[in-house]
């Protein structure tokens, strides 16, 4: 179809869209009146019944708890994805070396700064995501994402630990992994898949939500390293060629 | 009475949907792709909000204070998630067809085939 003729079909398109959408909106519940009951019910039981403060993250490492797990599924597929799609062509290209370093003394000091901080705080959030606002998965992106910062302030040569498949390979399926045989602990000790099994602590602590823990933390490696294998394979397919300066 | 959160996200809906329609390059057509989606994590957080709740998070509050619903927020969780993975997917593929074909133009791509 021409792009004139596209044109022309989107705006009765989107006319009719948003009359739909207009439709579909108008038999909600106005703003701020929630009718529940799910919500109302989460909020009631889950301190009590499973200890985590955080009942954002109650719920998705343990109400939904399999459904989360279908969702760290999708990002290995997507990032496997990635892989492959990036693999099939040629690697690397001539005249797009990355250069080994990037701006001014001071610039570089403050960026390998924000990265500890960055990465400090990405734990934090992990570690506490029960307990406090965060999570593992909003912990793990901000991680790969401070690590990324290492790239563009110390070059090819401080980045290349966070390059090497050899570790981020083990690393991806222990998180991913780990999440699916926490489950299998369960049923092998005669429970329903995913069942909270460890002691639930005390509320408000790091030692509470028995199982919850575990699997946040399963959950903030899988997101890590899933975003530094989409980084490194960006990195070594389009910006920086595959051979090293020392084999070519 | 307000349903203006909801006209917000009805809104970036179909804002995202023009600009896809209309985009001249690929990774253009991924951020609008990801506005769209945008639309859906206000609706979702807007349809779980109760006038005058507080974040579903018990550390130092009363058991049984009011709070809104955590189900769209661990919902909205799962939506960041799989729209990161699918924007990963769409740039590797808009790389993709710039070494194959040379350009990242929708319409420039129509004459390539596998």
């Amino acid at each position: 179809m021409s792009r004139r003729g596209r044109l022309a079909l989107l705006g009765p398109a989107l006319l009719g869209l948003g009359a739909l959408l207009g439709w579909g909106v108008a038999g909600l519940p106005a703003f701020g009146h929630y009718r529940g009951p799910y919500g109302f019910v989460l909020d009631r039981i889950v301190v009590p019944l499973r200890h985590t403060t955080n009942v954002v993250m109650g719920t998705t490492f343990d109400v939904r708890g399999v459904d989360t797990m279908g969702e760290e599924f999708i990002l290995y597929a997507a990032v496997l994805g990635v892989t492959l799609l990036l693999r099939s062509g040629e690697r690397g290209r001539p005249g797009r070396q990355a250069g080994e370093r990037l701006g001014t003394d001071g610039l570089r000091l403050l960026g390998v700064t924000m990265v500890g901080g960055g990465v400090l705080v990405g734990l934090w959030l992990a570690a506490f995501g029960y307990v406090t606002p965060g999570g593992g998965f909003q912990g793990g992106a901000l991680v790969a994402g401070t690590i990324l910062l290492l790239y563009l302030v110390g070059g090819r040569s401080a980045y290349a630990p966070f390059l090497a498949e050899a570790a981020l390979d083990p690393l991806e399926s222990l998180g991913a992994g780990g999440y699916v045989v926490i489950g299998l602990a369960a049923l092998a000790s005669g429970l329903p898949f995913l069942t909270n099994l460890l002691g639930l602590g005390t509320p408000g602590s790091l030692v509470s939500g028995g199982s919850i823990a575990a699997l946040n933390w399963a959950s903030a490696l899988a997101v890590t390293v899933a975003l530094l294998t989409l980084f490194a394979e960006f990195l070594e397919t389009y910006v920086v060629p595959l051979a090293r300066a020392d084999e070519a | 009475m307000s349903y203006l959160p909801y006209a917000v996200a009805a809104w970036i809906c179909l804002v995202g949907l023009a600009g896809v329609a209309t985009s001249r390059n690929l990774v253009h057509l991924a951020v609008c792709l990801t506005v769209m989606q945008s639309s859906t994590y206000v609706l979702l957080l807007s349809v779980g909000y109760v006038a005058g709740g507080r974040a579903p998070i018990f550390k130092g509050a009363k058991p049984g204070a009011k709070a809104v619903d955590p189900v769209v927020q661990a919902l909205t969780l799962t939506d960041v998630v799989v729209s990161v993975a699918v924007v990963a997917l769409i740039l590797a593929l808009a790389l993709d067809a710039h070494r194959l074909a040379g350009t990242v133009d929708p319409d420039g791509l129509a004459d390539v085939h596998g």
